[in-house]
């Protein structure tokens, strides 16, 4: 592979997906079109946030891309691998090393600095498309900030199941102002967004949005004021590193019904490993 | 509380007396919810020469109308004579061609959007012939009714599961389906319904086109004694279109009727049945009788 421009898109290409940026900094939350471009990979994996990537990656970067928590993921592997070839950026698995991490499903559990930025990929970027599918009304709905709507799903989901019910996608209101979808994230990972000091950028690639979260800015879960919102974990221990705050995944051991919790952020849970074997 | 029976087939004492009323402050009036006092001598909303056209057919042609404080005005008048384009217009939802609408000394055609929507939302209400132009068919009960509440700014979960079970009790729907979806409910229930989810934020104008429509005579007669209760006990404004000459006479302190996009004779309900000095209304009136 050869004549490939620095990370891949053309100059003017960056420009334009780089002044969607800048705009979508500007009016945080806001949903901001843009041109997206065909890449070398089907849409699902990601395309969304590759173009944002690219658009922000400089030379001296280091990437880190995670997909549902790991870092060696067929997805994440694969974009890795991609910048590498195409902009010649070290990669790294390690949170901490990183200047622009690349996530799908997951925020990272160590707490992020303000020289990174995290890049998300989205596939549905209107949280209220489920509820209301003319575009033209929820974009009306998010000038006048018309939200009713989304507490009447949430209203449904205690009326049904007696508490609020969505685990994923769980929607946040941006600097008091728009309506966000934090893309397929736990809720539990909901308040991690709120006053990151991080740049978080959000890039959907089918439907041609981008979307971003500047530093410091203020991020809350909608909710009742007597059915609050509560980011859901597994009440286990992490079977690995022993941690109790972290979000976990269920991961089944034998097929006779043996199973095991275990961090989801695997750099997080094999750093604290290392810690721990360091101590013993 | 001034319970009514209903069965009277006279409507609620109308706030104003005489003819020509538009132009006479209407008489004080010790009614409770009523709004005595200046509040009620200033119209709520005044609409002056009203015209649009939609190629060469006059839908409003010159049309003139107040409402005040606790008033049920009646539209009646033929199919294609202007009545829910009329509607449309006074509730901002299209603009005339040439005219004036003002809600409590605003330009309504003149706000903007997001100032309109906060009144759709908040200070008015629409009831739709159709329930499902109204309602959200695949949101409960309580959610309906929950929506215009949680639209500006209620965020308890609790308060709105009680305010929803209140107002499904005042139109008469049993509290304990409040979780149900409104394609289980009659189209009566449904109607109420939406009346219900209308009332939630205690409106002071209510635009009602044909809220009766599509419902069998027996269903009608209940949900027009039920409108006119909700509205002598929340001193409510509306605005109802309506065929039904009769649901006229029950409802509505006054009425206008039309042809052609023209208000060809209003004034007191009494007034304009028992005498009317148009052509077209001794028409309609006899075609009644009849
Ligand atoms: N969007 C539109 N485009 C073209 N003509 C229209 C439009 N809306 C209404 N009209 C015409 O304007 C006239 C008035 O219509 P409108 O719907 O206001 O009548 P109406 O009195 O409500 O009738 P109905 O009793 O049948 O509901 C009719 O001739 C109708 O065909
Ligand atoms: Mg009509
Ligand atoms: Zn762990």
């Amino acid at each position: 592979m050869s004549g490939y421009n620095f990370a891949y898109l053309d100059e003017s290409t960056k420009r334009m997906i780089r002044r969607a940026i800048l705009k979508a900094v500007a009016i945080p939350g806001h949903q901001v079109p843009f041109g997206s471009r065909e890449m070398p990979l089907p849409y699902g994996w990601g395309t969304g946030g590759i173009q944002v990537t690219a658009a922000v990656l400089g030379p001296a970067d280091v990437l880190k891309v995670i997909d549902q928590g790991s870092d060696d993921t067929t997805n994440a592997v694969s974009i890795r691998a991609f910048f590498r070839r195409t902009a010649g950026v070290a990669t790294t698995e390690s949170t901490e090393a990183a200047t622009i991490i690349q996530t799908r499903h997951r925020i990272p559990e160590r707490p992020l600095r303000e020289d990174q930025i995290l890049v998300y990929q989205v596939p549905i970027p209107e949280p209220l498309g489920r509820l209301e599918p003319r575009i033209a009304e929820t974009r009306r709905m998010h000038a006048m900030a018309d939200y009713g709507l989304m507490h009447v799903k949430l209203y449904e989901d205690i009326a049904r199941h007696g508490h609020i019910a969505t685990s994923y996608s769980y929607p946040v209101m941006v600097n008091s102002r728009y309506l966000m979808s934090p893309s397929p994230i736990p809720a539990f990972d909901n308040p991690k967004m709120d006053q990151m000091p991080a740049l978080q950028l959000f890039g959907a690639g089918r439907e041609k949005r981008i979307y971003a979260v500047p530093p410091y800015t203020s991020v809350k879960s909608l909710d009742f004021d007597d059915h609050p919102f509560r980011p859901i974990r597994a009440p286990h221990a992490c079977e690995l590193c022993g941690s109790r705050d972290t979000y976990l995944d269920e991961v089944l051991t034998d097929d006779v019904g043996g199973r095991i919790f275990v961090c989801s952020d695997t750099d997080f849970c094999s750093e604290r490993q290392a810690v721990k074997e360091a101590a013993e | 509380m001034n319970e009514r029976s209903s069965k009277t087939p006279h409507p609620i004492p109308p706030p104003q007396a005489g003819e020509g009323g538009a132009h006479l402050p209407p008489p004080l009036l010790a009614g409770e919810g009523r709004g005595g006092g200046l509040a009620a001598q200033t119209p709520l909303l005044t609409a002056r020469d009203l015209t649009l056209r939609f190629g060469r057919i006059a839908a409003l042609d010159s049309v003139d109308i107040d409402i005040h404080p606790g008033e049920v005005v009646a539209i009646v008048g033929e199919s294609g004579s202007g009545k829910t384009t009329l509607l449309r217009v006074l509730s901002g939802l299209m603009r005339p061609d040439a005219g004036e609408v003002s809600y409590l000394g605003q330009d309504v055609l003149g706000m903007t959007e997001a100032a309109r929507r906060r009144l759709m939302r908040t200070e008015w209400g629409f009831v739709h012939q159709n329930p499902r132009d109204g309602l959200r068919m695949a949101v409960s009960a309580g959610g309906n009714i929950g929506e215009r509440l949680m639209a500006t700014g209620a965020r308890h979960y609790g308060n709105i599961r009680d305010q929803a079970a209140h107002w499904l009790t005042r139109v008469e729907i049993d509290p304990t389906r409040m979780d149900e979806v409104p394609a289980k409910f009659s189209g009566g229930m449904q109607q109420r319904l939406q009346i219900a989810r209308t009332l939630v934020t205690l409106p002071k104008l209510v635009f009602m086109d044909e809220p009766t429509g599509g419902l069998d005579v027996s269903v009608q007669a209940r949900l027009l004694d039920l409108i006119r209760a909700l509205v002598a006990d929340l001193g409510l404004a509306v605005l109802i279109v309506t065929h039904d000459i009769a649901a006229a006479r029950l409802l509505a302190h006054r009425m206008l009727v039309m042809r052609h996009g023209v208000v060809v004779e209003s004034g007191l309900t009494d007034r304009v049945l028992d005498d009317p000095q148009h052509p077209y209304t001794q028409l309609l009136v006899s075609s009644v009788l009849a």
